[in-house]
């Protein structure tokens, strides 16, 4: 790269428009047309049945993924509403206990496991290439595998639940109680082997993610120019990594083995120990939570900067808030086992943590709330989604710092005062941040607007439904109701409360449902959106919406943090890459300069493949030894054939000479 | 007419509010019977305080910027500025301030945590001790005593004396239960392989209502546990009570009872001190009859729900390990006579 080129990517005041030092040479649109059409060809799966198996387009697996996370969302909403229906009245008899005990269980497992993470990352894999200025994924089969996986616990766990096979003891599956003994049958099984599967599409995800945001960002794109939503990614990413090994090892090294092994880790009667599993399941389940609403913190600052016509104020100190909060997320598990017998020292330590993770996430608040203060915002659905963050998160947090009070969490722990903080926390930190960034970006994955009158309707009703079903909850806790009670006698007086609660679920219900039909109609039928419909500006409203299966015809080059408002539109480009094989600019791990274009695979069957072979393995091994023999036969098979397709088609090939950068088309 | 009306109104209202948030109960954590709950709930009362005027100022902030401020849609979309030094430096003094009032909070709470943690934490040397062992779906409850004789064993009902801290020995038979009085202090999980204990401080003689807080099954919602606070007097006079053996079969009805309670599956489960049942899987059934509920709190102590109970226990609570027992009619009520002897 020369060095005027260089010069250029790291020029902090960049002048629109034109290139210091290199000879500004324009792209004719006849070849910006005949580019893309090869382009097209190159990166255009086969067709029919096949095509769409064997696809590796990063975008049309995210959409699949964000699709069927969404369902699950909507299958964990259900199963909540039953359980709202149950506990309407005292005394009810909707559902009786065992059956009542699987809607919890998969209630929780589903919005945990199957909805909140997986959909987290699966705005993480549509948007990050897009952001970032790449033409595809870092790992195109990999995000394939993943997301293949996923869907087989996804179908594993409903097919269960409805065999009456649902597991029953609570997504945290506390041993012994999910032991042998306690737990005989398959329930148990199946959440081990579910919990295995969305552990490793998780883990698919964020080596994918990782690698995409350190290797592919386009040229320009320093560490300090990231969008903040793709550093939020970075971070959760980074988190997976170290907390999902946690769990997998807990779940299918441990209780699946001493499920079907007979090994002894959690029976204290043959010297192992029961409280072992709620350390290890901790040690990545509080982390889960900033895994889940890290991302949701990511959509707002875009969203409100976008509405706000502000750059948003303390960018560094959000991207150091989000990677302080991954770094204290592991220090905090104990705060989940406040009432087992932890020495009270060890246990102070652990309010201290809890409280000092109050701080980033106060900072990041902060600064939204100057940025919203300094301008004059238009009120989009997507706007009052994020007001609805603003409502219901710091609600959730503020309980959250009560919580981490030993001497009180005992008192409230396990009672639906917990209950309530955890809603408020990731209905407001997650899900509604979530909404907000389905209006914001629907436009760009379907071409097509969102309906703002409807979503208008969707958003007050939810943050009410929200606020009237989990309020309430405060007060039960408070008035001695525990959680992951089936039914509960008419003289402990809870009956009023629960019954409001019902209603706010009820109304959530309704507010969902208007969503549903509203995504429904506009995918069809909604306003042309253009590639930039809120003239924001991040690279992914550079390319057309819905964007091509290349994402960019030449990549753009970056020079300031807001891409489209430092540079106007269009934006510079470099060339070199070929368009008549699948090439990636690989960049940079600090600076983003030009280093290697990287060859990348065709469509392939292999990651569905595997997926299965894995299915077979895991699935099968809960009823007979002889699916693990099988198993590992086929999947020794699916790694050589994946294999031996990256040894014909993957290469790398340094770049110094033929990359040219190209001011604007 | 009009007035009182108006008055009936405002009486209902008083009522139903009270209804609603309710900070008096029997098994409530904003009423306390016991100084740890007193200092655990001065501790909520200011948090609340402080919480709710956070939330007012980010909350309040958040829609006064928003929402008065608004551009409509039909004004043009502002374009994108960046703000002035000046309101920079003003922006980071704000945003720097707020923080430093964050962390200035968040330590102040630190230290009135930890202070109330030390109040807790602070135990007599000797005290009376009781044991208690949970079970899938019951409590266990041992009045300890180095004299084996005067050990009393009793189920899901708690007897202590008020004004004096009383020594709880917490484990489990089977999964992990959890024990919690909300009243009188906040849980202490019982776990397999672990023996633990905690110090009950309660004052205010009473009748307290304590429920299972950890998932531990399919009955785990009818997992409770009365709690009665008594005087010191009226304690001592209830423990030499249950220290006597069971009531003997006075009459032809009752002796008739205990044969069928010993002949029957009864026996194998539930044990009666004086007499040959020692079944260790169901709860001591010796006082049964002083006992305000059957079931773990499930059902009132009375001879009909004590009747269905015997017959068919899986319809009152389904999955409870005991099975059904099919009995006639003339044996039921002889059983029941004899049950509802053992006072």
């Amino acid at each position: 790269m020369t060095s005027a080129g260089r010069r250029l990517l790291h020029n902090d005041s960049p002048t629109p428009g034109t290139l210091p030092g290199s000879a500004p040479e324009l792209l004719s649109e006849e070849t910006v047309l005949e580019q893309a059409r090869l382009l097209d060809i190159t990166w255009r799966d086969g067709g029919g049945l096949w095509g769409w198996l064997t696809t590796v387009d990063h975008k049309l697996i995210a959409r699949r993924y964000v699709v069927t996370a969404f369902l699950m969302f909507i299958a964990g909403g259900i199963e909540a509403a039953m359980m709202r229906l149950q506990l309407a009245r005292p005394e009810n008899t909707f559902l009786g206990p065992d059956r009542y005990n699987q809607i919890f269980t998969v209630h929780g497992t589903t919005m945990m496991f199957l909805f909140a993470v997986p959909i987290m990352t699966a705005m993480g894999l549509y948007l990050v290439p897009l952001m970032v200025g790449a033409r595809s994924i870092a790992f195109p089969r990999l995000n394939a595998f993943g997301y293949y996986a996923y869907l087989v616990g996804v179908v594993f766990l409903y097919v269960s639940l409805f065999i009456n096979m649902g597991p029953d003891a609570g997504w945290t599956a506390y041993v012994p109680l999910s032991g042998p003994q306690y737990s005989p049958g398959h329930r148990l099984d199946v959440w081990a082997q579910v919990v295995t599967f969305t552990e490793i599409a998780a883990l698919c995800a964020a080596v994918n993610i990782i690698v995409t945001v350190f290797k592919l960002r386009a040229p320009g794109i320093s560490l300090n120019r990231i969008p903040l939503f793709v550093w939020s990614q970075l971070v959760v990413s980074f988190m997976i990594v170290f907390a999902m090994p946690a769990v997998a090892t807990a779940s299918t090294l441990q209780l699946a083995a001493d499920r079907a092994l007979s090994t002894q880790w959690f029976n204290p009667a043959e010297g192992g120990d029961a409280l072992l599993w709620q350390h290890i399941f901790w040690f990545f389940g509080h982390p889960e939570v900033y895994i889940i609403f890290l991302p949701g913190l990511g959509f707002i600052s875009p969203i409100i900067e976008t509405f706000c016509r502000r750059r948003v104020f303390g960018y560094l100190a959000i991207v150091l808030a989000n990677i302080t909060t991954g770094f204290f997320a592991f220090g905090l598990w104990v705060h989940h086992m406040f009432a087992t017998p932890i020495p009270e020292l060890g246990q102070s330590l652990f309010t201290a943590a809890s409280l000092v993770i109050a701080i980033p996430t106060g900072v990041q608040i902060f600064c939204w709330l100057v940025t919203l203060l300094s301008g004059r915002p238009r009120l989009t659905t997507a706007m009052i989604f994020i007001l609805g963050f603003f409502i219901t998160f710091v609600n959730g947090g503020l309980t959250g710092v009560m919580v981490a009070s030993v001497a009180f969490d005992k008192q409230v722990h396990d009672t639906f005062f917990v209950v309530a903080h955890f809603h408020y926390v990731l209905l407001g930190g997650a899900v509604m941040p979530l909404f907000a960034a389905f209006y914001y970006w629907f436009p760009k994955a379907t071409g097509r607007l969102l309906d703002e009158s409807l979503g208008k309707w969707h958003a007050w009703l939810f943050i009410l439904g929200v606020n009237v079903a989990f309020f309430p909850m405060h007060i039960l806790g408070l008035n001695g109701m525990p959680r992951r009670v089936y039914t509960y006698l008419a003289s402990t007086g809870w009956g009023p409360l629960n019954a409001l609660s019902t209603i706010g679920a009820v109304v959530v219900v309704i507010s969902v449902a208007l969503f549903v039909v509203n995504a429904a109609m506009s995918a069809r039928v909604g306003r042309p959106a253009g590639a930039n419909p809120w003239d924001s500006y991040g690279l992914e409203w550079a390319t057309t919406s819905p964007p091509p299966n290349y994402n960019f015809v030449n990549t753009p080059i970056v020079l300031g943090r807001h891409p489209l408002w430092d540079t106007g539109s269009p934006l510079p480009v470099i060339t070199g890459l070929r368009a008549d094989r699948r090439e990636v600019l690989v960049t940079t791990a600090f600076d983003a300069e030009p280093d290697y274009r990287h060859r990348q695979p065709n469509a392939s069957i292999w990651p569905l493949f595997l997926a299965l072979c894995m299915a077979e393995f895991w699935i099968g091994s809960i009823f007979t030894p002889w699916a693990v023999v099988g198993g590992f036969g086929l999947t020794l098979l699916g790694m050589l054939g994946w294999g031996w397709q990256s040894s014909r088609q993957i290469e790398v090939e340094r770049v110094d000479t033929d990359l040219q950068i190209i001011d604007t088309v | 007419m009009r007035r009182s009306r108006r008055l009936h109104g405002v009486a209902t209202c008083v009522v139903l509010v009270s209804c609603v948030v309710a900070c008096h109960g029997p098994q409530n954590v904003l009423d306390p019977a016991g100084s740890p709950n007193r200092i655990v709930n001065r501790l909520f009362w200011s948090m609340l305080v402080v919480s709710a005027t956070v939330w007012i100022g980010v909350v309040g902030a958040a829609l006064w910027g928003a929402l008065t401020r608004r551009r409509t849609t039909r004004e043009d979309l502002e374009p994108v500025v960046d703000l002035p030094n000046d309101d920079k430096q003003r922006q980071t003094r704000l945003v720097g301030a707020l923080i430093a009032g964050t962390a200035l909070i968040l330590l102040l709470f630190l230290v009135f945590d930890f202070t109330v943690g030390r109040a807790l934490a602070e135990h007599p040397n000797r005290a009376l001790t009781i044991e208690i062992i949970g079970h899938q779906w019951w409590w266990e409850i041992q009045y300890v005593d180095a004299d084996p004789s005067k050990i009393v064993v009793d189920a899901n009902e708690l007897h202590i004396p008020a004004g004096e801290p009383v020594q709880v020995t917490l484990s489990s038979r089977d999964v992990i239960h959890s024990f919690w009085v909300p009243n009188i202090i906040g849980k202490r999980d019982l776990i397999p392989g672990y023996t633990s204990s905690i110090f009950l401080d309660a004052d205010r003689p009473g009748t307290y209502r304590a429920q299972c807080a950890e998932f531990c099954g399919v009955e785990h919602a009818k997992m409770a546990l009365t709690v009665i606070v008594h005087s010191r007097a009226d304690f001592t006079t209830w423990l030499a009570a249950q220290r006597a053996p069971a009531t003997e079969p006075n009459d032809s009805s009752t002796k008739e009872g205990q044969r069928i309670f010993l002949a029957g599956p009864c026996s194998s489960c539930h044990s009666i001190t004086g007499t040959a049942a020692y079944g260790t899987i169901g709860p001591d059934l010796t006082h049964l009859a002083s006992r305000k509920t059957i079931g773990a709190g499930a059902l009132a102590n009375t001879r009909g729900n004590l009747a269905g109970w015997v017959v068919d226990p899986q319809s009152l609570k389904p999955g409870v390990r005991m099975p059904s027992n099919q009995l006639a009619p003339k044996d039921l009520l002889a059983l029941l006579d004899y049950l509802e002897s053992l006072k």
